[in-house]
């Protein structure tokens, strides 16, 4: 196996804006990648074009050394060793359990005993050997989930592709999910690429997050990376939570800031340039002294409250409280940490 | 692992050529070749002989009045029973629906002639019950008035099915936010589904007028032996006494067929566009209503207009088949089977008709499943505005009335093939071709919609797999949509076996169709065995539409075209 590399990719459609726009990154063998955005940005289209259902209009492809895709020429996708689980599973109505995981087997020619050891053995792996012989429409969300998952498993695959494989399934199944994936990945050693609009899935299963917006690549990092340190606004309101400030800034200041730099922010000289500073909720910490601000929504979230405070300046900041507040109640906060976009 | 020069959607590069070459083939070049030659015809100044020829605008005057008059008739019998039976809570509206759904698939000369055993002086049925007219009262069905009874009756399950599709596609939730708001059930009637089924009627009306204009089987055995003619009947009697003029002059007649059905088809397009409340809101079952102490008398009217429309026809047609001679007496004792021998086993011409229907039909709907299953496939996944096209070059054939699409396969195979030097007119492959031009749409519409229905994602994951396009087809794509291609068989199967209007104008000695057969034996006076003929015919289409009865269930919607 070999890392995939994409480069330069892009797709047009036609409809005057490109679906995908010059994206370059590169999987290391057996990573985990989990490609997010907001609807329509793109990521499925360029999981469609790794997989081979569409052919790049600019860039290539590449497996290695190998060439997948470019503009001329392209490897269909029965002929790239990749597996996918669909949104909608994709399992085949008219055969069993077994025969829809065995079938990349009997495609290339497996037969007999092998095939079926082989089909036991991915069964096993996803906890649904009692169900070898139902039919895929006697079967509940999760498990229609987990057979398509053993169907990738079969074959040990170069490449494993998820497009929103969580999308239709409820909220405790989900979690159920995340573990058979965590536990697949590890026991595969499969690249893997994890297409979704949640980030908090994305931030749980992959080893990197590549965030787009718009068809293009915003950044890739490991996902504590990007939560520290996110590029840009784009990334920085789609990654956790928190609030973005636009503050006065002075040169020469790092990035990271800490509560005497923020402070001076907030008592700028004049025509300082405004920067873009993210707050996260859980520095924000309700003190004696500090910025006033008053209480303007105070929500329970079970662990704790989540609260939206209006600065006196008409900013707008979240933050944590372990005990309820009321609305409208007047409050000082200390920002222990910012970051500049 | 070798980069390839495949296109994306993974289908082989002769898919698209053999789609378009085989719409070109049974849709494109027989209807070229028949516009082409009625525009010469005209420009040369040949149709000046025809168009001041009072015969003709007599029976384009015929055809009007007869089918619009068939169409009021079809309106009231289809709408009623539309009505009454969706919205409202009859009892048996499965089997009161079949039943009414019958005349669409009898051949409409099985259907003349078992009105003509009803009525008359010389019905054995009435003269078994002694009411017969005296002898020598005219038959009342050879009129204007008495063909489009017939087209009405027979067309009728068109605007049943129109509407019904309206009326159950009618977003049950808004009803009962009508009902919610304060509305009576008679008010959420008059305010609600009424105006929201109206396109249902319009197009339902278009669609009989146009069946109404190019029906053969009932004009011919009701209108010509009065000398009525209409324009599919002027042409076959044109055609029957051959001369010069004669490939000019039917070119033209069909001509104005294909008008007029065209301007029917595109006020149905045009109502039905408005129909797009359809997306609005959960359509599901309709709302049904009580009808309280009038259900009994409304249940009673439509068994009776069933008795009347369906079994008391049927019930002559047997009658004249097992009668002795026509016009003879029936009772238990003069009761004999010699009609169904003389039809199945001694007359060689009935003979070799069932033959030819039945193979040709079994051919047809087996050589047209290899083209749709492919066609299918590409229209489902071609975009838009290529699918549109594909559904309408294939549907023109259909839609136009089989008399028009004759005319135009005379037309194309008079002379001998180029290339071959054989000319195939006369024999059994025009007809096959003509029968494979006519019903490409109605093998191609179920297959894609089944294929519609499939979620690309199936094919997508075949593809990982491994699986190449045949292997796909094979392991994937066929299974999955073999009970809709099993459907699409029986249907032109059913469809082709009775036709008449398409050979009627192309078969010659030893190439008779069933419905050639019907209408040549009652032609020639041979009234019982063109009845026991019917009966059988009858049956054939009772079986086959219980069959795909049996099917339905595991059919996409829409693929029956009798259930909605």
């Amino acid at each position: 196996m070999a890392k995939l590399i994409l480069n330069r990719l892009s797709k047009d459609f036609g409809t005057g804006r490109p679906a995908v726009d010059d994206v370059s990154l590169t999987i290391g063998d057996g990573g985990f990648l989990a490609l997010l955005g907001p609807s329509g940005c793109g990521k499925t289209t360029v999981l469609r074009m790794i997989a081979g259902f569409e052919q790049p209009t600019d860039g290539a492809i590449l497996l290695g050394e190998r060439v997948l895709a470019d503009a001329s020429a392209m490897v269909p996708p029965e002929r790239r060793n990749m597996a996918m689980v669909f949104q909608s599973y994709a399992l085949w109505p008219h055969m069993s359990v077994a025969e829809n995981v065995g079938y990349p087997l009997k495609v290339r020619g497996i037969t007999g005993e092998r095939r079926t050891a082989k089909i036991r053995e991915a069964l096993a792996a996803v906890r649904l050997e009692t169900y070898a012989d139902r039919r895929p429409a006697d079967l509940s969300g999760g498990q229609r989930q987990r057979v398509a998952l053993a169907r990738c498993l079969v074959t040990e695959p170069d490449v494993v592709l998820l497009d929103e494989p969580l999308a239709n399934l409820d909220r405790h199944l989900r979690q159920e999910m995340e573990e058979t994936f965590r536990e697949f990945h590890a026991r595969s050693r499969a690249t893997m690429i994890y297409v979704t609009h949640d980030q908090a899935e994305a931030m749980a299963l992959a080893t990197e997050v590549a965030v787009m917006s718009e068809g293009r690549l915003l950044q890739m990092a490991a996902p504590d990376e990007i939560y520290a340190r996110p590029q840009g606004r784009l990334v920085g309101g789609l990654i956790g939570q928190g609030a973005i400030l636009s503050l006065p800034w002075r040169e020469p200041m790092p990035r990271q800031l800490d509560w005497p730099a923020l402070q001076a922010c907030f008592h700028p000289q004049p025509g300082s340039p405004l920067a873009d500073i993210l707050v996260r909720p859980q520095d924000v910490v309700i003190s004696d002294e500090g910025l006033d601000a008053v209480v303007s929504a105070c929500v329970f979230e079970g662990e704790r409250h989540a609260l939206q405070l209006l600065l006196s300046d008409g900013r707008v900041l979240r933050a944590f409280s372990r005990r309820s507040v009321r609305v409208g109640d007047a409050l000082r906060v200390v920002l222990r940490s910012g970051w500049r976009l | 692992m070798r980069a390839s020069r495949t296109k994306a959607n993974g289908q082989p590069h002769w898919l698209f050529v053999f789609v378009f070459a085989a719409l070109c083939l049974l849709s494109v070049l027989p209807l070229g070749r028949l516009a082409l030659t009625g525009a010469l015809s005209l420009a040369r100044g040949g149709g000046d002989g025809l168009l001041s020829d009072p015969a003709l605008w007599q029976a384009v005057w015929n055809t009007l009045t007869t089918s619009f008059l068939g169409m009021v008739v079809a309106v009231f019998l289809g709408g009623g029973f539309a009505l009454l039976l969706t919205l409202f809570d009859i009892r048996g509206r499965t089997l009161l629906g079949f039943l009414f759904m019958l005349p669409m698939m009898i051949p409409p000369q099985v259907t003349a002639l078992s009105w003509v055993g009803l009525t008359g002086p010389s019905s054995t049925l009435l003269k078994a019950v002694g009411l017969a007219p005296p002898l020598g009262t005219p038959q009342p069905l050879y009129s204007i008035g008495g063909i489009a009874l017939l087209l009405g009756v027979q067309n009728a399950p068109l605007v049943y099915l129109a509407l019904r599709a309206g009326l159950l596609a009618l977003p049950r939730d808004g009803m009962e936010a009508a009902r919610l708001a304060g509305a009576s059930a008679f008010q959420v009637m008059r305010d609600i589904i009424l105006p929201l089924a109206l396109p249902g009627f319009a197009a339902g009306a278009a669609m009989a007028f146009v069946s109404n204009v190019g029906n053969f089987g009932i004009p011919a055995i009701l209108g010509i032996p009065a000398s009525i003619y209409t324009l599919p009947t002027l042409i076959y009697a044109k055609f029957a006494s051959f001369g010069p003029s004669t490939f000019g002059d039917i070119s033209i007649l069909s001509g104005f067929i294909a008008l007029l059905s065209v301007a029917g088809l595109l006020v149905e397009e045009r109502v039905l566009k408005g129909r797009d409340y359809r997306i609005i809101g959960l359509s599901g079952r309709t709302a049904v209503f009580a009808l309280k102490g009038w259900r009994l008398p409304c249940e009673a009217l439509l068994v009776l207009l069933l008795v009347v429309i369906l079994i008391l026809p049927f019930a002559a047609l047997l009658a004249s088949s097992l009668a002795p001679a026509y016009g003879v007496p029936l009772t238990f004792k003069t009761a004999t089977f010699y009609a169904y021998e003389e039809v199945l086993l001694r007359q060689s011409i009935t003979r070799t008709a069932f033959q030819n229907s039945i193979v040709l039909s079994l051919a047809t709907a087996l050589g047209l499943l290899l083209v749709t299953v492919l066609m299918g496939y590409f229209v489902a996944r071609s975009s838009r505005r290529v699918a549109a096209l594909v559904a309408a070059l294939a549907d023109i054939p259909y839609a136009l009335p089989g008399i028009v699409l004759a005319v135009a396969c005379i037309l194309l195979f008079a002379a001998p093939l180029p290339f071959f030097g054989v000319s195939i007119y006369g024999t059994i492959w025009i007809l096959f071709f003509a029968y494979l031009s006519s019903f490409l749409a109605v093998s191609l519409r179920p297959i894609a919609s089944a294929f519609r229905q499939l979620d690309p994602s199936l094919e997508e994951a075949a593809r990982l797999s491994g699986a190449g396009f045949y292997r796909r087809l094979r392991d994937i794509l066929v299974p999955l949509v073999a009970p809709a291609a099993g459907a699409a068989v029986i249907l032109v199967f059913l469809i082709a076996c009775n036709e008449l209007t398409v050979s009627a104008l192309l078969w010659s000695a030893g190439t008779q169709t069933l419905g050639v057969a019907i209408y040549n034996l009652d032609d020639s006076g041979s009234f019982n065995l063109a009845s026991a003929l019917s009966v059988l015919v009858v049956a054939l289409v009772v079986v086959m539409m219980l069959l795909l009865e049996l099917l339905a269930k595991n059919l996409p919607k829409g693929v029956v075209p009798w259930r909605s």
